[in-house]
């Protein structure tokens, strides 16, 4: 260090580390644009924060559980500490989940916190896809960050099945035979499927075995990927932001990442991590000990998945049981076509943002967030989404619906049938109508001003309610979102006279734009003449 | 205000430390982004003694969490594994997985609340904008990848010699194949293993929880008898695979009540068999109801109706459930008298 500068000063401990790394990794052109870097406030945001730490929480917990885990499916037979199990012949897989849960000085912690950590994972991701998705925050540029976070969505549920059904118990194991029949229903190829998945005939001796690989690598493996891609995006393309005073497409306001976010958001995964271990604590979750091992000539009433396989349990619940017999082959619909509409069903959120980009034509950059409101058609198909999946998931809550409430489980299931296609219709049309009101209240209280609520006697006797004008920054805020107008065919014949060729892309895109920007589709917002108008022409109403 | 002189700039906020609104160019365009507010200082930038009273509070977490570790190893030691105690309203449970789980919760939870308080009382909560820059590249930075790659591709000659591109495309996607050949070992054919069962002539029907063979008179109406071949043990390396197939569910029903001719020539006094793997996705029906011979499958509620050839009557199984054709031998004992006529569990393609 000073042989070569002899007058140079003496650095710190420290600086003289991160010289040497940035020799090496060029970490000071890295941390120039990132240690300050500004993120914006909003509750919201922390959404997207509870799935990487509940993400870091599993894989922590699960390597430990990995040191204990046996993924073998050979018979043994139960001497553990846990008496109503002793004597009973289970797999290895059973066995060695005793052994964490009975043995194991806090590994019943361990893998208490791990699960509930996988629930919580997947809830976080559905609940932050639905922030990004109700805010328009999938707009160019971040469509191909949306697809990660979809892609982890969908990784997530797989690699929460395959964990599930890992200590080979009662409960998993009816749910991997449901998976397997499912698989048989494959037209052409489900035998082979099935045989290629199982080494044979279900159940067979390798399941366990190979769920482990793809649930403890395979699967993580994908996702850490996709999740430090993720990241990088949105360091990359610099937080979104809600409309407000000195906000602008141009700009990110907010705190800086050091200190205030690596407080906030560092001490935010203690929060995460803290809850959970509290909840793991006090609420079991899966008592694989109560459930027993499992045995495909057995079953328990009321079995569930864990809850982000309940959408597909519905679907399966109430499809009816069509099966078609021609020519010596069977076609069996009614397992089949729920198995295609299971992927349908969550595609059809993951194409969204690239139907509306298409609609819109629009090709520029959006950082400022929507209020969902301020697009009534988008918040209005998110919620019809979300009461489909939410239909679905009574649909496959049937038998508890009807033990709980004392309801006949066909009325049930008839129900769901009838509105898995009505209900979404429903929920959008109200939805939107909604939003308009909202845009109405907005418009109103822009031009008029908030309501007071105090009542003014005037001089002839009449009341009027006093209503406060809105100050600058509010009537930004309120007025600050754009108003797209609705795609023009154009005319239908050209200069010359000839008629003109509409592609039936072109008409679907003319229709679908005036659903979304037409006159019953928002209200246009106040504009400045209407204001100045009403504020000096009239007085206050 | 001063800033009340200078329009159209979004005015940074230092400019406006009386903390009064940011009045800007109303007369123009009254819904103009006024820049943004003035930063309000919070009680611990203005009193020491409040952000003292800050400090304090996050050390005292950061302390609460250091005991709690603390807490959590002498609980790892002190309480054993098997330690069952009384917690209202949480009932019994394990004390070790109890304690445990608080220590940790409490040690993580407070160093969270500890760098949130932190952060919120006394870091900086002056806001501050950064610019953004535009994601798409200048244009002359495409021109010049544009011109780069163009310059990469003559220089290969990938598009001049097709006979490079094509041999090597055919290469490419040749050699995947060895990753899929690979894969034919995980499982046997199918052929014809999903159609048969262990059942066969002359196999007396053993109940599953005595593992006794059954006489007609151990069957009583309305009860509901699971049933497994003979020769079968759970200790056999297989049972797993052929007890997914062979489950066995008996009932009996009064003959006049039996509404199918077949059911009733393939039962004995009444004691009819059924396969008691559902025959929509493969659970073990469990649920009967002997005043109307219903059997249920609790994981998705298909319902078959025993009297009449288990047909479905509800719920989303897609045909009936497979009939075992049953009589007695010399020694009074319940037999098959063949395998089941038809594949037994869920429909697949080959099944016909």
């Amino acid at each position: 260090m000073s042989t070569n500068t002899e007058n140079k000063r003496k650095a710190p401990a420290g600086e003289r580390v991160a010289d040497w790394a940035d020799g090496r990794l060029g970490i000071y052109s890295l941390a120039k644009a990132n240690m300050r870097k500004i993120f914006p406030d909003h509750w919201s945001f922390m959404l997207g924060e509870i799935c990487l730490y509940s993400f870091i929480i599993i894989i922590l917990t699960g390597v430990y559980l990995t040191l204990f885990f046996h993924p073998s499916m050979n018979e043994v037979e139960y001497a553990g500490s846990y008496v109503p199990l002793q004597g009973q012949l289970m797999s290895e897989a059973f066995n060695s989940t005793m052994h964490i849960s009975f043995e194991v000085r806090g590994g019943l912690l361990i893998r208490q916190i791990h699960h509930w950590a996988a629930l919580i994972f997947v809830a976080a991701m559905l609940v932050h896809m639905m922030r990004v998705f109700f805010t328009g925050a999938f707009r160019k540029p971040r469509e191909v960050n949306w697809l990660f976070g979809f892609l982890l969505l969908v990784l997530g549920m797989f690699t929460g099945f395959t964990g599930y059904s890992l200590p080979d118990d009662l409960l998993s194991g009816t749910g991997v035979r449901f998976m397997q029949g499912a698989v048989l229903s494959v037209p052409v190829v489900g035998t082979y499927l099935s045989m290629f998945l199982f080494g044979g005939e279900f159940p067979g001796g390798d399941f366990v075995a190979r769920f482990y690989s793809v649930h403890i690598l395979l699967l993580p493996g994908i996702m850490m990927g996709l999740l430090v891609a993720h990241l990088i995006l949105v360091f990359y393309h610099k937080h979104t932001q809600f409309a407000g005073p000195g906000r602008t497409n141009k700009n990110v306001v907010g705190m800086p990442l050091l200190p205030v976010y690596m407080a906030k958001a560092g001490g935010f995964f203690f929060l995460v991590f803290g809850v959970i271990a509290v909840v793991s604590a006090i609420a079991t979750i899966n008592p694989i000990w109560a459930i027993g091992p499992y045995r495909p000539d057995q079953v328990s009433t009321g079995a569930q998945p864990d809850w982000y396989m309940g959408f597909s349990e519905g679907l399966i619940r109430v499809m009816p049981g069509w099966e078609i017999n021609l020519w010596g082959h069977t076609l069996v619909l009614g397992v089949f076509v729920p198995l295609m509409i299971f992927p349908l069903v969550l595609a059809a959120i993951a194409v969204y943002p690239f139907i509306e980009s298409w609609v819109t034509g629009d090709k520029r950059e959006h950082h400022i967030l929507d209020r969902p409101r301020n697009a009534p058609t988008r918040t209005a198909f998110g919620v019809a989404w979300l009461t489909w999946y939410f239909v679905l998931l009574v649909g496959g809550g049937n038998d508890l619906w009807a033990t709980h409430f004392h309801l006949s489980i066909n009325s049930i299931t008839w129900f769901v049938r009838i509105a898995f296609f009505v209900a979404p219709v429903l929920a959008f049309v109200i939805t939107k109508r909604i939003c308009l009101g909202l845009q109405r209240r907005d418009k109103e209280k822009v031009l008029h001003g908030r309501e007071s609520g105090i009542i003014k006697r005037l001089p002839h006797g009449e009341f009027i309610e006093v209503h406060e004008p809105l100050n600058q920054e509010q009537l930004h805020t309120l007025t600050a979102h754009e108003q797209y107008e609705p795609v023009e065919l154009g005319p239908e014949v050209d200069e010359n006279g000839v008629r003109r060729k509409l592609s039936r892309g072109e008409k679907l895109r003319a229709k679908l734009s005036k659903g979304y920007y037409g006159e019953d589709s928002q209200i246009p917002k106040a504009t400045a003449d209407e204001y100045k108008e009403i504020t000096s022409g009239h007085g206050h109403h | 205000m001063s800033s009340q002189d200078i329009p159209e700039e979004n005015l940074p906020s230092e400019q406006d430390a009386a903390g009064h609104t940011l009045q800007k160019t109303a007369d123009t365009d009254p819904f103009a982004d006024p820049g943004l507010p003035p930063h309000e200082h919070r009680v611990q930038d203005i009193d020491e003694r409040a952000a003292k009273s800050s400090e304090r509070t996050v050390a005292l977490l950061f302390t609460i969490s250091m005991l709690a570790t603390i807490g959590f190893i002498a609980s790892y030691v002190t309480f054993p594994v098997e330690k069952i105690v009384y917690i209202w309203p949480l009932g019994h449970i394990s004390a070790l997985n109890f304690a445990l789980g608080i220590t940790l919760g409490i040690a993580l939870f407070c160093i969270g609340a500890g760098a949130v308080h932190w952060a919120r009382t006394l870091m900086s909560d002056v806001e501050i904008a950064d610019d953004r820059h535009a994601i798409e590249a200048e244009p002359e930075v495409k021109a010049k990848v544009m011109a780069d790659f163009a310059a990469g591709a003559e220089e290969s000659g990938f598009g001049r010699r097709k006979l490079i591109r094509n041999t090597m495309f055919g290469a490419m996607a040749l050699v995947p194949l060895s990753g899929v050949v690979l894969l034919r070992d995980l499982g046997p054919l199918p052929e014809d293993k999903l159609r048969h069962t262990r059942w066969a002539k002359g196999k007396m029907l053993v109940n599953m929880n005595t593992h006794e063979p059954l006489r007609p008179s151990d069957v009583a109406v309305g009860s509901l008898t699971f049933a497994m071949p003979e020769g079968m043990s759970e200790h056999d390396h297989d049972f797993q695979k052929e007890i997914a197939k062979a489950a066995l569910m008996i009932v009996r029903i009064q003959p006049d009540d039996i509404k199918d001719k077949r059911e009733l020539e393939w039962s004995h006094e009444g004691i009819v068999a059924y396969s008691k793997i559902c025959t929509h996705v493969g659970c073990p029906i469990s649920l009967y109801e002997q005043q109307t011979h219903h059997a249920l499958c609790p994981c998705h509620q298909s319902t078959f109706d025993l009297s009449d050839g288990a047909r479905v009557i509800f719920g989303p199984a897609g045909h009936a459930l497979p009939q075992l054709r049953i009589g007695v031998n010399e020694e009074g004992y319940l037999e098959a008298l063949g395998d089941f006529e038809e594949p037994v569990g869920p429909a697949f393609w080959e099944r016909g």
